[in-house]
C-alpha cells in the first residue's frame, strides 16, 4: 500500500474571484517546474484544489518540494482504495503509520455519496475506529478536538482516505502579481527583500551596479551567487549588471562629500528605472529598512525617491536588523552576503554622510552636470546574465563545468 | 608497470586516481594557478573554483558549504578533529572516548593528548568488530568532551553503529562526536546531519582522488583550534595556501564516488560475496571480517603462514593485497584490530586484507580465490 495522490489547497487565491484562472495557471506552471524530474507524476487542477497523481513517485520527496512553492496553503497525502471493507481498514492503518508527527487522539469523518455502499457513515466510522484502536498503540478517540481527523469519502468510483494537513509556504503563486526589479547590492538585506517579494507573487529581475576597479570581480561573483540562490525559487533569474564606474567618478568629482551617497542612490535609482521600463516591470524593490544607516533614514528616502514616481517597494522597511539576518540565514544567503568584498555601497561611502539630506540641495548640486548621457550609456552597456537555480550556474562558468 | 592481468585488491591502502580527476588537477594547476587570497582577477578565478569545490562537496555530504574545510587528507583531518576539539573545549573537561580499533592517526593523537593531561577511554570491540553501546554509555563522564569513532574499520571493514552512538550522544551537549569516515565514504552511507555528527574526516585518495587531498566537516557552531598558525586560510581553521587543484579534484572524485554508490554498489557486494564464500571453503583460512561489514573489505588469517610471505607470494601471481593496514604493515607487528576482536596472537600475526573498489570485477574475485587456494597449498608444503 502506498499514497497515490496528494491534495493541494490554494491559499489566498481561493478568495480571488475573477482572476482565479490566472492564479491557478501560474501555480500549475510553477508546480510542474518544481516536479519536473518526477516524470510519472501527473497534475490536475480545478477551481478549488489541485491533485498530484503519483503513479509510483515518492510522496515524501514530492511533498518536500511542494513545501517551497508559493501559493500553496496546505498539502495532504491521500489514498484511493477499492470498495472493500478490508482494503479500507488496512488503508486506515497505513495512513496512521505514515503520519509525520505522532498523534494521541483521533476521530474519523466519513462522507458517503454512494448510497449503495453496504455500510452507512456511522457504521463505517465505528468499524474503522475499532480497527484502528486494535491495530495501533497509544491512541484514543476524541471526537471534539482530535489531533488527527481521518477523512473517508465513499464515492461511486472508489473510496478516498486523507487527513494529515501539512502547511505549505503560503503567499501567492510566483509571477501572479506582475514583475518588479530588485536592486541587489551583495549585502544581507536585498536578497531577503527579493525573496519576500517573490513570496507575494512578484516575478523579479535583479540589478547590480558594478564599478571596476573600485569593486572587484569577487563582489560581482557574489551577486551572481545571490541571484542564483533566488533563482532556486523561480528556476532562473535575470541579472542586469550596470557598469557604474564613470558615473561614480563624476559624482566624486562634482558633489560635496557628505552628499555623494545621496546622489549615488539617486543615480542608481534613475538607471534602475530605465532598465525597469525596458523590461516592462512596474516597480523597484530595495532592501531598505528604516533608520539602519545614513541612506535609510526617512529624510534620505525622501531625497532619493524624488527622481522617480515608480513605486519603490521596501519589504523590509519595518523589520529589525537581527530578524533580517535570521531570515538571510534561513535562506542560505547570509554566508554569501558575508563574504568580505567591497561592493558598490561600501567603496565610496563618505566618512560622514548626511543623515538628513535635503532634496533641494542634492538637486542643486546635481544640476551642474549632465548625467543623462552617462545614464543612457550605462543602461546601454548593461550586461544581462541569466542564472539558473537548480542545476549549477550557467553563463560564464559553463566552460568550467567539466572540471567538477 | 604491471600488465593488464594484474589484480589490484589493495584499495583501502590507496586507489588509482580516475583519469578525469587527474585531468581536472592538471587543468586547474596550469590555467587557474592563482592564489585565492590574491585580490586580482587571477586570484579571484582560483578562489571561485575553491568555492565551487566546497559547495559541491557540501552538497554531496548534505551539509553547508561553510561547514567544509580542506585538509591534506585523513591523518590531518583526524588530528585536527581530535586535537583541535580537545584544545578548544578543554575548559569543559579533559576526557575523551574512542575505540580500541582506530586508525593510527586517531590512536596517536589520543596518546599525544594523554601525555598532555587528557584522559582517554578505549572502548573494546567484540568478535564482529563492534563496540558495545552499553560500554559507551558507561564510559561517559561529566568531563567527557569528545567521542571519536571510525565508521568503517580500515583493516576488517567492520561498521560501527554510528547512528546509535549519535543517538546516545545527542543527550550530552558537552560531548562532540567525531567520525573517521575515511574508509566509509562512497561505500557505506552516513547521514551526518541526522546522526548528529559534529566532526567528520574524509580523504581523497581512498576514492580515486589524489594523495594530499581531503576535507573535514565541522558542524556550524562547533569550536576547533587550528593545528597550524599562519595566514588564516579556511576561516582560520587550516592556514596554508589552498590546494585549489586538489580541492577541485577532490570534489570531482567525490561526485563520481557518490554516483558509483548509487549505480555500482551491488557489483561491489557481489565481488565481496565471491571472496567471502570462496574463503570459507579454503582449508586453513579464518575470515576475520564480520559478515555484516563494509562491501569492500575482506580480512582473513592463515594461521601459521606469515602475512608478508603470503603477500609476496601473491604478488608473484600479480595479485596485490596487503597485510594489515598499509600504514602499519611495514612494522611487521600483529594486527591491532584482529587482536582486539579475537585476542588471538597467531591469528593476528597472519592477517591478509583484500580491499576492493568500484573498478574491480567479479571475474577478478574468482581468479583471486583460485590463486589464494593454490598459494596456500604451495606454502604449506614448503613451510612444513
Amino acid at each position: 500500500m502506498k499514497f497515490d495522490h496528494i491534495i493541494i489547497r490554494y491559499g489566498e487565491i481561493s478568495t480571488k474571484k475573477r482572476n482565479r484562472k490566472g492564479f491557478v495557471d501560474k501555480l500549475k506552471a510553477n508546480i510542474r517546474w518544481v516536479l519536473e524530474e518526477f516524470s510519472n507524476a501527473k497534475l490536475s487542477a480545478n477551481r478549488e484544489r489541485m491533485y498530484i497523481l503519483l503513479y509510483g513517485e515518492d510522496p515524501q520527496d514530492i511533498i518536500e518540494r511542494l513545501k517551497g512553492v508559493f501559493g500553496i496553503q496546505s498539502l495532504s497525502p491521500a489514498l484511493k482504495v477499492g470498495k472493500d471493507i478490508e482494503e479500507i481498514k488496512s488503508a486506515a492503518v497505513y495512513y496512521f503509520e505514515q503520519l509525520s508527527e505522532k498523534v494521541s487522539t483521533f476521530k474519523i469523518t466519513t462522507k458517503r455519496s454512494d448510497k449503495d455502499f453496504p455500510y452507512n457513515t456511522d457504521e463505517l466510522n465505528h468499524i474503522l475506529g475499532g480497527h484502528l484502536l486494535e491495530n495501533t498503540e497509544g491512541i484514543t478517540v476524541d471526537v471534539k478536538k482530535p489531533d488527527f481527523n481521518l477523512r473517508v469519502e465513499v464515492r461511486r468510483e472508489a473510496i478516498y482516505l486523507t487527513g494529515e494537513v501539512i502547511p505549505g509556504a503560503g503567499g501567492l503563486p510566483l509571477g501572479s502579481s506582475g514583475k518588479a526589479m530588485l536592486m541587489l547590492s551583495g549585502g544581507i538585506d536585498s536578497p531577503v527583500a527579493g525573496f519576500l517579494s517573490m513570496k507575494r507573487g512578484l516575478e523579479i529581475e535583479c540589478i547590480h551596479f558594478y564599478s571596476p576597479p573600485f569593486t572587484s570581480e569577487r563582489s560581482r561573483q557574489k551577486t551572481v551567487d545571490l541571484a542564483e540562490k533566488l533563482a532556486e525559487v523561480s528556476g532562473s533569474m535575470k541579472l542586469h549588471i550596470v557598469p557604474f564606474t564613470e558615473i561614480q567618478l563624476l559624482i566624486q568629482k562634482q558633489i560635496p562629500e557628505n552628499y555623494t551617497m545621496t546622489s549615488t542612490r539617486r543615480l542608481m535609482l534613475r538607471i534602475a528605472d530605465k532598465i525597469r521600463e525596458r523590461q516592462e516591470a512596474m516597480a523597484i524593490i530595495t532592501g531598505e529598512s528604516l533608520g539602519q544607516v545614513a541612506s535609510q533614514t526617512l529624510s534620505s528616502m525622501y531625497a532619493i525617491n524624488e527622481v522617480t514616481n515608480t513605486p519603490i517597494l521596501r519589504p523590509l522597511i519595518t523589520i529589525d536588523k537581527t530578524d533580517i539576518i535570521g531570515m538571510a540565514r534561513d535562506l542560505n544567503t547570509l554566508e554569501i552576503s558575508n563574504r568580505p568584498y567591497e561592493d558598490c555601497c561600501t567603496v565610496f561611502t563618505p566618512a560622514s554622510p548626511k543623515t538628513k539630506p535635503r532634496r533641494e540641495k542634492v538637486a542643486f548640486y546635481e544640476s551642474f552636470v549632465d548625467f543623462d548621457a552617462l545614464i543612457d550609456e550605462a543602461v546601454q552597456k548593461t550586461e544581462i546574465l541569466t542564472v539558473s537555480g537548480v542545476k549549477g550556474r550557467k553563463s560564464d562558468l559553463e566552460e568550467l563545468e567539466n572540471l567538477f | 608497470m604491471e600488465g593488464e592481468t594484474m589484480i589490484y585488491f589493495d584499495n583501502s591502502a590507496t586507489t588509482k586516481p580516475y583519469p578525469e580527476v587527474i585531468d581536472s588537477f592538471i587543468t586547474v594547476s596550469t590555467e587557474y594557478f592563482g592564489n585565492p587570497s590574491s585580490i586580482h582577477g587571477i586570484g579571484a578565478r582560483a578562489e571561485n573554483l575553491l568555492l565551487q569545490a566546497r559547495k559541491q562537496i557540501a552538497e554531496l555530504l548534505e551539509v553547508k558549504s561553510s561547514e567544509i574545510y580542506f585538509t591534506s587528507g585523513g591523518t590531518e583531518g583526524n588530528n585536527l578533529a581530535i586535537k583541535g576539539a580537545a584544545h578548544a573545549n578543554s575548559g569543559k573537561g579533559k576526557h575523551i572516548i574512542t575505540t580500541a580499533i582506530e586508525h593510527a592517526s586517531v590512536m596517536d593523537a589520543c596518546m599525544y593528548l594523554q601525555d598532555t593531561g587528557y584522559e582517554i577511554t578505549y572502548l573494546p570491540v567484540n568478535e564482529t568488530g563492534k563496540i558495545n553501546l552499553d560500554d559507551l554509555k558507561k564510559a561517559i563522564r561529566k568531563d567527557t568532551i569528545l567521542v571519536s569513532a571510525m565508521h568503517v574499520n580500515n583493516e576488517t571493514g567492520a561498521i560501527q553503529p554510528i547512528e546509535k552512538m549519535g543517538e546516545i550522544l545527542s543527550g550530552f551537549h558537552n560531548i562532540l562526536f567525531h567520525v573517521d569516515h575515511v574508509q566509509g565514504v562512497g561505500k557505506v552511507p552516513l547521514d551526518l546531519k541526522r546522526t548528529g555528527v559534529d566532526l567528520c574526516t574524509i580523504s581523497g585518495h581512498k576514492f580515486h582522488g589524489l594523495k594530499g587531498t581531503g576535507a573535514i566537516y565541522i558542524r556550524e557552531g562547533v569550536k576547533v583550534s587550528p593545528l597550524f598558525s599562519g595566514g588564516s586560510q579556511e576561516s582560520k581553521i587550516r592556514s596554508g595556501t589552498e590546494n585549489v587543484a586538489g580541492a577541485v579534484a577532490l570534489a570531482k572524485a567525490l561526485r563520481i564516488a557518490m554516483e558509483k554508490l548509487q549505480t555500482d554498489i551491488d557489483k561491489l557486494r557481489t565481488i565481496r560475496e565471491i571472496i567471502w564464500n570462496g574463503l570459507q571453503h579454503i582449508e586453513g583460512v579464518e575470515v576475520n571480517s564480520p559478515n555484516d561489514g563494509a562491501p569492500h573489505i575482506v580480512n582473513f588469517s592463515i594461521p601459521g603462514v606469515k602475512s608478508e610471505v603470503f603477500v609476496h607470494s601473491l604478488e608473484e601471481e600479480d595479485l596485490f593485497v596487503s597485510t594489515t593496514s598499509a600504514c602499519s604493515s611495514k612494522k611487521k607487528s600483529p594486527s591491532k584490530t584482529v587482536m582486539a576482536m579475537f585476542a588471538d596472537l597467531v591469528r593476528a600475526e597472519s592477517v591478509i586484507r583484500i580491499s576492493l573498489s568500484y573498478q574491480n570485477e567479479p571475474e577478478e574475485a574468482e581468479m583471486a580465490i583460485e590463486l589464494i587456494r593454490e598459494t596456500i597449498n604451495k606454502l604449506q608444503k614448503v613451510m612444513r
